[in-house]
């Protein structure tokens, strides 16, 4: 069994069902029929595959697993070098089931080019996948890079009205953020002669430089997680993307920054890391306090919910640079308790959305007459994402304030203050929405949840619930890579999860 | 003295067997029955001389040799810069006749013209000395000239024609003023001649002389002309607009890489001891074409238009490669060449095949829609396109790749950062092509069918541009051993 590639399998199996779609000739009808069962069983398969990845995971060791490596750019020594460890684990199998979900949530939703658009989601699956297990930089800016042409397709052919203007301004913003990324890896390069990203955790560069390369890879990261002042272009992709589009933007994407930050700026440039933690902080107190209050004043409940993903990502972004086990650990879970919840709530959205076609929230108002299922969907991720205990989202935030307190409390506070206008934003979008009168006339017929529908939330809200009550069985896996990263860091090596209280009790 | 013998033509092997051919295929031409289709064979009996040539330029010797007293020199960097041309050239062929078929000029002449011209730029590429330099350049050129004015009964492919023409004397008078001001203060016209007179153990304390300087300045000159680079590059978008869109699609591929060939030898092998002294040329020439070709791209509507700037920024990229100086900058603008050449030549077959009622369609708005109509062929344009733009994991990527790292690593960061930023300008012109085929409606759809050898050559230039990533070392191994060539 371990001698298979799984990694490799689990990678390229998307690309090969994309290839197989292709070839899919007949009718219309038939055609779009056979293309959706055939995405489905392949990212139906390849989330089986990632589920074995985490079976044969091993909890205690903190390096790089199922590695497997082969020579590419000869003489070069760039290598197709793949591994997971206790960060990129979950962030593979979230890429995984988001994309199954995805296909879930487009089943009905997409009637044109259906053959076109399940290529699009297997091809971004396999960047997606590659992302997280790339161990070699040029492999990984390939497929940092790669994920812009699926997602271009997908917001530019199925979007909404201003499709366009959104795909060109998510293109060129994410584009002109990664070039410099690369220049940044090729100075690495040529400073150590690996682009090995295992080899050049270990090494040193000299701190002047390391304050170039760390702005360098900020420019692209920045752009993705997205921090502020970098965010502009998200609201506008998540409003004109597709829902499935919005779900793997929410759910995937996003998280290659925070993974971007975790995975390069800690461990090699740390001296780096630690000089700009103030500029993190504040950018990232700006965006939790500041988007929120935005998102307060929103009428376009995706535009909401998008500008709600940048104040949590501020969170993830704070618990990134506390530099300590409980704040990356906060951070990851956060990370995943974003991407599930998100990117559930833009599927809500996509709900109302698919059967009225406005996403305007007074459009709606007392759903939850004609929409009971729905209505506690709805809540279970509202609810969720405001971070009520027993939910994921509780789990991440109270880690990363734990974490964030024992360095600096005045982050802390601020920080505490953006998950109250969180609260505030979720309920009272969730106030108009779903309770009130069902008075507009619009609303009397539609139609609560449908099978399919059903079918894309549940595995979401199981997990929702899961990591909410048994946080343990995801935090397990990634302690020992977190405390590898911190020893790399400088940080504090020791765990002190398990000498808190509270993560004691978290256990 | 002595006569030429057997031997020391051996060198020159694949230029005297397409001398004969061309030749031969002129005489062939005039005495045929005017009844048939004269254009079609003789052009396929150029492609399978090609083709020979080829086979002539991968099986001969990869050692440094030179003949005819020292002019003309044939080593592994001449040999893999052949074969690039040639295949530019026989891929060009391909696509030709259909299309002066349907134009109504079908004549024969303008296969061997191709063929004469193509002889140049591998004597281009073979050139160890200024004369042989320029009359490989002028040998190149006046078929070109003649080419691009084919379809002599439109106005604007005349037009095109003089317009190159009077440009390219000029470049060539530049070109031979800087050789003979190069000449009268060295006083030797031969490359490893130049290149020990200026070699520092010969010089000792003095540095090299300003008249020398001055002469390199107009050589480089010259050959910018010939590059298309920025600010020479005025002729490119009138002249690739006008021609009949297979001598673009020729002008675009295989000239520029004997030309750059040309270049290479010339900034590496005589002045390659002073790289300080020309790299600032050849940056500012790198960045103002990067960024023209970026700029002025946006605002074309012609779609051969379009690829004349773009071709003009492609050429900055791989200036960037040259400008580094060192061995592992004439690695990455080899790379950058081979991949450059089949984005460009794939780009063209898609303009060719594109009709409406059986004319050609130029304009850029014409493709709004297109993905709905013909799938695999909006497919195939916008993998060049994405290639063209630099996005991983298409071929394009690895080219410009090759030369930013050779540029970071001869400590030339600012440039590599203009070029990435440039590359990111470029990218909104290439996507704007995706998003009309893709997003937008059509309005007045194309014809249907795609011509064979079009179908041919995008085909399989979209799958080099796909798998590239798979198994690069096939080009990078030569492409290495190239570059290598030129510093033992």
């Amino acid at each position: 069994m371990s001698d298979w590639p799984l990694l490799s399998l689990v990678i390229f199996l998307p690309l090969a069902g994309a290839g197989f779609i292709l070839l899919i000739r007949g009718e219309e009808e038939v055609v779009n029929q056979n293309a959706k069962a055939v995405a489905l069983w392949t990212a139906g398969i390849t989330f089986l595959l990632s589920l074995m990845i985490w079976g044969n995971f091993d909890n205690s060791r903190s390096d790089f697993q199922l590695v497997e490596h082969s020579e590419w750019l000869a003489g070069l020594n760039i290598n197709y070098h793949v591994g997971v460890d206790g960060i990129s684990l979950f962030l593979i199998l979230l890429s995984t089931l988001t994309t199954l979900v995805c296909i879930g949530v487009s089943w009905e939703a997409i009637q044109v080019r259906v053959k076109e658009y399940m290529v699009a989601f297997l091809v971004m699956e396999t960047f997606m996948v590659g992302v997280f297990c790339a161990l070699d930089f040029v492999l990984f800016y390939i497929f940092f890079e790669g994920i812009l042409i699926p997602m271009f397709l997908i917001i530019g052919v199925w979007g909404g009205p201003n499709r366009i203007y959104s795909a060109f301004k998510f293109f060129l913003y994410t584009l002109l953020g990664s070039v410099l990324f690369l220049i940044a890896i090729l100075v690495m390069y040529l400073q150590e002669g690996t682009t090995d990203i295992p080899t050049l955790m270990t090494a040193t560069f000299d701190p002047a430089l390391q304050k170039w390369l760390w702005l360098a890879m900020f420019a692209s990261f920045a752009v993705k997680v997205p921090m502020w002042p970098f965010h502009t272009w998200l609201p506008d992709a998540h409003v004109e993307a597709p829902t499935a589009g919005s779900v793997v933007l929410a759910g995937v994407l996003l998280k290659l920054g925070g993974y971007g930050f975790l995975r390069f700026s800690l461990p090699m440039l740390p001296e780096a890391s630690v000089y700009f933690t103030p500029l993190i902080y504040t950018l990232s107190i700006v965006a939790v306090i500041y988007t929120s209050l935005v998102a307060l004043m929103q009428t376009d409940m995706k535009k909401l919910i998008a500008y709600s993903s940048v104040a949590h990502m501020g969170i993830v972004t704070i618990g990134i640079f506390t530099l300590n086990p409980l704040g990356i650990q906060g951070s990851i879970i956060q990370m995943l308790s974003h991407g599930l919840v998100s990117a559930a709530l833009f599927m809500c959205v996509g709900v109302v959305y698919d059967r009225l076609h406005s996403r305007d929230i007074d459009f709606y108002g007392g759903l939850v007459e004609r929409m009971p299922a729905y209505a506690l969907v709805f809540m279970l991720f509202m609810l969720a994402s405001v971070g009520l205990p027993g939910t994921s989202g509780f789990v991440g935030e109270i880690l990363v304030l734990i974490g964030v307190f024992q360095v600096n409390q005045w982050v802390a506070l601020f920080a505490a203050t953006g998950m109250v206008l969180g609260a505030a934003y979720m309920l009272w979008l969730y106030r108009r929405v779903i309770f009130g009168d069902l008075t507009k006339e619009h609303l009397l017929m539609i139609r609560d949840l449908r099978p399919h529908e059903i079918a894309s939330f549940a595995p979401l809200i199981i997990l929702v619930l899961l990591m909410g009550i048994y946080p343990a069985l995801f935090l397990d896996p990634m302690a020992a890579s977190v405390d590898h990263l911190l020893t790399q860091t400088g940080g504090l090596p020791e765990t002190e999860l398990a000498r808190n209280p509270i993560g004691e009790a978290l256990r | 003295m002595m006569g030429i013998g057997m031997f020391e033509l051996a060198p020159a092997m694949t230029e005297v067997f397409l001398i004969c051919v061309a030749m031969a295929l002129l005489m062939l031409g005039a005495f045929r029955d005017e009844e048939q289709d004269t254009h079609r064979f003789v052009s396929s009996l150029a492609i399978m001389a090609l083709v020979v040539g080829l086979f002539i330029v991968l099986m001969g010797d990869k050692e440094t040799v030179t003949t005819f007293s020292g002019l003309y020199v044939t080593d592994g960097f001449a040999s893999y810069m052949k074969a690039l041309v040639l295949l530019g050239v026989a891929v060009c062929l391909v696509m030709t006749p259909s299309f002066f078929q349907k134009e109504g000029v079908n004549r024969f002449e303008y296969t061997v013209l191709a063929l004469f011209a193509t002889v140049g730029m591998l004597m281009m590429i073979s050139a160890n000395s200024l004369i042989s330099l320029y009359i490989a350049l002028e040998l190149q050129s006046l078929p070109l000239y003649v080419m691009t004015a084919f379809h002599r009964d439109q106005l604007r492919a005349s037009e095109a024609g003089l317009k190159y023409f009077v440009l390219g004397a000029l470049a060539s008078g530049l070109l031979l003023y800087g050789c003979s001001m190069v000449y009268g203060f060295t006083g030797t016209l031969s490359f490893p001649g130049l290149a020990e007179a200026l070699s520092p153990a010969t010089l000792g304390e003095e540095t090299i002389g300003i008249g020398v300087v001055i002469g390199l300045v107009f050589v480089a000159a010259g050959l910018a002309f010939k590059l298309a680079a920025v600010p020479f590059h005025m002729w490119t978008p009138d002249v690739y607009e006008g021609a009949p869109t297979p001598v673009t699609a020729f002008l675009a591929a295989a000239p520029k890489v004997a030309a750059m060939a040309l270049t290479i030898r010339v900034f590496y092998q005589p002045f390659g001891d002073w790289v300080s002294q020309w790299q600032q040329i050849v940056v500012f020439i790198s960045i103002a074409s990067m960024l023209l070709g970026a700029f002025a791209a946006i605002g074309q509507s012609n779609i051969k238009r379009l690829l004349a700037y773009s071709g003009i920024g492609h050429i900055g990229f791989a200036l960037v490669g040259l400008a580094a100086g060192t061995e592992q900058g004439v690695y990455g603008v080899l790379v950058y060449l081979a991949i450059y050449l089949v984005m460009t030549l794939g780009a063209f077959a898609c303009v060719l095949a594109l009709r409406r009622n059986g004319a050609p369609v130029e304009e850029i708005e014409d493709l709004a829609g297109l993905a709905r109509q013909q799938p695999l062929f909006a497919a195939a344009i916008a993998v060049f396109m994405f290639s063209l733009a630099g996005i991983p994991p298409l071929a394009g990527f690895f080219g410009k790749f090759y030369v930013f790292m050779a540029a970071v690593d001869a400590g030339l960061v600012p440039l590599a950062i203009i070029g990435v930023l440039a590359s990111v300008v470029g990218a909104y012109y290439y996507v704007r092509i995706v998003k009309l085929m893709y997003f937008d409606e059509t309005r007045d759809p194309l014809d249907q069918t795609v011509g064979s050898e079009y179908a041919i050559v995008l085909g399989i230039a979209a799958v080099f541009n796909l798998a590239f990533c798979l198994r690069p070392s096939l080009l990078l191994g030569p492409a290495e051993r190239a570059a290598l060539t030129l510093f033992t």
